[in-house]
């Protein structure tokens, strides 16, 4: 007698679907709808500084001249004036070199990450990526059921040093990467930026490793402090496959981004993208299109920068003031994100419904690696709450550390604060673990 | 009101708890069965528009689907007994008693059945005596393995088996994290069954036992809540005898904490066929993996008229003033 286990296919799922399973981690973020609750944890752009009401009006006219465009099927690769004017929007960060038949437009930069997923990689295949990296992209690399190697970052992002010992490893066991993937701007979760010796060094080891490069760029030009840096695709290689994004330049709601690829690789995306959603949605398409046309985007950008700059301060400032020694975190230069280390021993999963009590949420660092590192880890996102609501959030964060500081203290004789060197406030050193 | 006397009902979820996503699926599951069964039902979340909404628009009666605190340890329901509003379920003054865990145990042990050997502590006294010599006593005096669990809530959340002595330190600030005392039972091999009781004092009655056989052998969240990864015998395949001294436990347990409308208790049935009590819920879980449900269908009830049922029995009654309700706030 078997009993019933409410799925009569349970049986029939495929591998991939093994991880799929209801979580405590995102049952604890119900909670983070609620206003009682300051969300520290998704990074949510602030689309409320978008003239809403210029973009209502933009897009009412849009339907009344182009509606049966706008609301017809279109063309899989994308639309064509839009990928004319991604053209412009990557010359922004150097890429000048690019033709707009190199470009596929897709449901956000995740479907291209999936598209990119699904043409390289089989069961198995290893993909090296930062540790941390990007919580999307690994969900696209296990669904491809790829095994993925990290690479450890400092303050300065991607070590090349660590990257040519990976690579190295995996030479020295007869096997290759399939691709590197990399978030060099104001990385998502880290917060640090690829330096610019570092660009060139990344380059040449793919170089010399014949190594494919993801590079994920959503939040290249919302920097604090100096003009972009030049992206890697932009100097000149072949071997960069480049994504972007208007999630964080515009509105994440119309999920439009895209993928620059070379030509062999663009027809791959094509038909693959055709397959999964036929076409990009026309309607999103045209409203950023109308948009990049009509109004003055990159002023917004200059809001939307000064507006995450001013967030950003506050976050530091109250992880300066209020955080209990031995807690380190990063200083983002631009983006969304601020990556917190733990004093020696805390676990930032374990902790987190002391948190939830405590009307605060963040994102344990566990998630942000494929193999279990990164449990003294958080993500704070600073881009969505006002100043005061994340001064708010990190006192009663810093309450919270406090109180699992103590029941270690109680439960394993140790005074974590202690550990680690007895560095106080600051900046953490290096973002991520060595890998073992 | 419609001839039958009622029509109209609210149904609470969601809330601040960490049970804050099962209470929304709970909410959603309870409020499809109503409408099917013809009761006009809106989900409102227990925040600070409730009370003006359920003043400015009352209803025959409230179902609360809230799991964890507010909605099981009777502060909820101490609002709604002030404001007069009907609600179905165990009154405050009683959802205190049960919904900690340690309280209903006593309760339970005292009416002469079996529970786990428990020891219940704050923080506060490993903290001032010495967590490692508070633990070894633990240890020494209900041995291995142990199972870990906050001493309030519910889901599975926060609970962990301990099988080795040094596994116990980390373990414990992992529990203390879900609230600020820890129930520390001795554990008890065996099959675990969840029996549901409708209705209240002498009518009282047990639905059929729900056997859990979790796929990885825990019953933890995720098990709990993706369908697939648990199976469900229901009824339970025990012995008639135990079939029996299973739902004549819950009943009592029903009783003897004097709940009201629905409950669950959880409980193992040892090798030689004892019947041990591990807790019971004010506020069961009502969504598609949840076990009153399945009880139900078991007893070849609908839930929709069930829960009707249970609307217009809270509705008829009688508010804490003792005048019938006018679901006045």
């Amino acid at each position: 007698m078997r009993g019933h286990s409410l799925d009569p296919f349970a049986d029939r799922y495929a591998e991939r679907t093994h991880g799929m399973t209801a979580s405590e981690i995102r049952a604890l973020f119900a909670v983070v709808s609620r206003p009682e609750v300051v969300s520290l944890a998704g990074g949510m752009p602030a689309v409320t500084t978008l003239p809403l009401d210029s973009v209502g009006s933009m897009i009412g006219e849009m339907v009344r001249r182009l509606g049966a465009h706008a609301l017809q099927y279109g063309s899989g690769q994308g639309d064509p004036r839009l990928r004319e004017q991604i053209l412009q929007v990557m010359a922004l960060e150097g890429i000048t070199e690019a033709s707009a038949d190199e470009v596929v437009v897709t449901v956000g930069s995740q479907q291209g990450l999936d598209l990119i997923s699904r043409v390289f990689l089989n069961p198995g295949d290893v993909v090296l990526a930062e540790g941390p990296s990007y919580v999307g992209a690994l969900g696209t690399f296990q669904a491809a059921q790829a095994h993925v190697v990290h690479v450890t970052m400092d303050e300065s992002g991607l070590e090349p040093d660590a990257l040519a010992a990976a690579l190295g490893e995996l030479a020295a066991q007869g096997r290759r990467a399939k691709f590197l993937y990399t978030v060099p701007n104001y990385h998502n979760p880290a917060g640090v930026t690829l330096g610019e010796d570092r660009r060139a060094q990344v380059l040449a080891l793919a170089e010399a490793h014949d190594l494919l490069v993801i590079e994920d760029n959503p939040y290249g030009l919302l920097g604090f402090e100096h003009e972009p840096l030049r992206a890697l695709r932009a100097r000149g290689t072949d071997r960069v496959i480049y994504l972007g994004s208007f999630s964080k330049t515009f509105a994440p709601g119309l999920r439009v981004g895209w993928v620059l690829a070379p030509h062999a690789v663009k027809d791959k995306l094509v038909l693959a993208s055709e397959a999964q959603v036929l076409c990009p949605p026309a309607l999103s398409q045209l409203v950023v299109a109308e948009y990049l046309e009509s109004q003055p985007w990159l002023e917004q950008v200059k809001v939307f920068r000064e507006l995450y700059r001013e967030r950003r301060d506050a976050a530091l400032d109250a992880l300066t003031a209020l955080m209990p020694a031995g807690v380190r975190w990063t200083r983002p230069e631009g983006g969304f994100y601020v990556w917190v280390t733990l004093p020696g021993g805390l676990d930032a999963k374990a902790m987190q419904p002391r948190a939830v009590h405590a009307r605060v949420a963040y994102v344990p660092g566990i998630g942000f690696y494929a193999d279990g590192q990164g449990r003294e880890h958080l993500r704070l996102s600073y881009c969505f709450p006002e100043p005061d609501r994340i001064r708010e959030g990190v006192r009663r964060l810093a309450g919270v550390i406090e109180e699992e500081l103590e029941l270690r203290a109680t439960f394993l004789g140790t005074d974590p604060s202690r550990a680690g060197g007895g560095q106080s406030h600051g900046q953490a050193d290096t973002p991520a673990p060595d890998l073992p | 009101m419609s001839g039958a006397g009622f029509e109209r009902a609210v149904v609470l979820a969601g809330g601040l708890a960490l049970e804050r996503e099962v209470s929304l699926r709970s909410g959603r599951r309870v409020a499809d069965a109503l409408r099917h069964a013809g009761v006009e039902t809106a989900v409102l979340d227990a925040d600070a528009d409730l009370l003006p909404a359920l003043a400015a628009d009352p209803v025959d009666a409230v179902f609360i689907a809230l799991h964890g605190a507010t909605g099981e340890d009777g502060s909820l329901r101490s609002v709604l007994e002030l404001a007069g509003v009907p609600f179905v379920g165990t009154p405050a003054e009683r959802c205190r008693i049960a919904w900690d865990k340690p309280s209903a145990k006593t309760v339970v042990r005292a009416a002469g059945h079996l529970t786990p050997d428990w020891v219940a502590l704050p923080h506060a006294t490993f903290r001032e005596l010495g967590a490692g010599a508070v633990l070894d006593l633990i240890v020494a005096r209900l041995g291995l393995p142990l199972m870990l669990k906050p001493a309030q809530g519910g889901s599975a959340l926060g609970v962990e088996r301990i099988g080795a002595a040094t596994d116990l330190p980390s373990a414990m600030v992992n529990c203390f994290a879900y609230g600020d005392t820890v129930l520390i039972e001795r554990f008890v091999e065996g099959t675990e069954v969840a029996v549901s009781v409708l209705g209240s004092d002498e009518e009282s009655r047990a639905l059929p036992a729900v056997e859990i056989v979790p796929a990885s052998g825990v019953f933890d969240y995720a098990a709990r809540y993706t369908a697939g990864m648990t199976a469900y015998h229901t009824p339970a395949r025990l012995a008639p005898d135990v079939t029996e001294r299973v739902a004549q436990l819950a009943v009592d347990v029903h009783r003897a904490l004097g709940l009201r409308d629905l409950s669950r208790t959880d409980a193992i049935v040892d090798a030689e066929g004892g019947v041990h009590f591990l807790e019971v819920n004010v506020s069961p879980g009502m969504t598609q993996t949840s076990m009153l449900p399945m009880s139900i269908a078991a007893a070849r009830l609908d839930l929709g008229q069930a829960l009707r049922a249970m609307i217009a029995a809270a509705a008829s009654r009688t508010d804490m003033l003792g005048t019938k309700s006018t679901v006045r706030v």
